[in-house]
């Protein structure tokens, strides 16, 4: 089970990625709708998640911040614009400062989130993703920059403990 | 990094340009370099002013550049403008694989210890 499609659009700054999972709908819905299962996926090891608010309705907003093992720490907004259990999610992210206000000027993302039964069993999951900006994306990446050289960092500890990475 | 190469300025003219439809229309057509703003005006159902000006805009943030070819002035594309785009995109590619893996992980450790849901 994994991601069966990335479908990337620069023009109009969009990408959707799909993926088959090994669960129910309402299981893989459960990833995003409780926090406790959301922090253990959205950021890798040594770079991890907790949430703070996580009011998953209409005109809701979920708050959470990124922790590194250096004390550095990036804290994220989203307003929820719809969310239909256990199938439909839009969420609108905007970064917040370090007193949980929105940075003005930063760019937004946008995320529509579907969930659907696979045919051969399972969970189809698609993630839309649209970036206000080049701006938007950079942002994003910059955070993924530094996620991914914590996974990095992770793996080579798993390597230097005898551990299969 | 590619985050660098970009400034603030600049990333909100791109963005601004690419934030019309008609624009990204003309960006896509302009690629191969063959169309003079004539030619694409013919296209739109729009004034010949209202074409200028979308190119005009795509012109300031570096997405399209003017050649002269006699009498003609040929609107070409700025592919690496597009690309820094396309690989701001794969970069969110990674991220996003990289949560897909573990929320696979998530599930296989619970279908082990729970023997499935």
């Amino acid at each position: 089970m994994s991601v069966t499609s990335v479908v990337k659009d620069p023009e109009s700054l969009t990408m959707t990625v799909t993926a088959d999972l090994d669960a129910t709908v309402e299981r893989a819905w459960q990833l995003w709708a409780d926090p406790r299962q959301f922090e253990r996926w959205w950021g890798p090891p040594g770079y991890p998640a907790t949430v703070v608010d996580h009011d998953l309705r209409a005109g809701g907003r979920i708050t959470f911040f990124m922790t590194g093992d250096e004390g550095e720490r990036h804290d994220s907004t989203w307003d929820v614009i719809a969310a239909d259990p256990p199938r439909h999610l839009e969420l609108r992210d905007a970064d917040v400062d370090e007193d949980g206000r929105p940075n003005d000027g930063n760019a937004m993302t946008g995320f529509v989130i579907t969930i659907d039964e696979r045919d051969r069993g399972g969970a189809v999951m698609a993630i839309h993703t649209h970036f206000d900006s080049l701006a938007g994306m950079e942002q994003v990446l910059a955070t993924g920059v530094e996620e991914g050289m914590h996974m990095l960092i992770s793996q080579i500890d798993a390597v230097l403990a005898g551990a299969p990475a | 990094m590619v985050v660098d190469q970009i400034a603030d300025a600049d990333v909100d003219r791109i963005f601004h340009a690419l934030a019309d439809s008609t624009r990204r229309d003309i960006l896509t057509l302009a690629v191969g370099g063959k169309y003079s703003v004539s030619a694409l005006a013919e296209r739109y159902p729009m004034s010949f002013a209202a074409v200028q000006k979308h190119v005009a805009v795509l012109e300031g943030a570096g997405l399209i550049t003017k050649e002269r070819r006699g009498r003609e002035r040929l609107v070409r594309t700025d592919v690496d403008t597009v690309q820094k785009a396309r690989e701001l995109l794969d970069g969110i590619e990674e991220l996003w694989r990289a949560r897909v893996d573990r929320i696979d992980n998530l599930l296989a450790n619970e279908k082990r210890t729970t023997g499935g849901n």
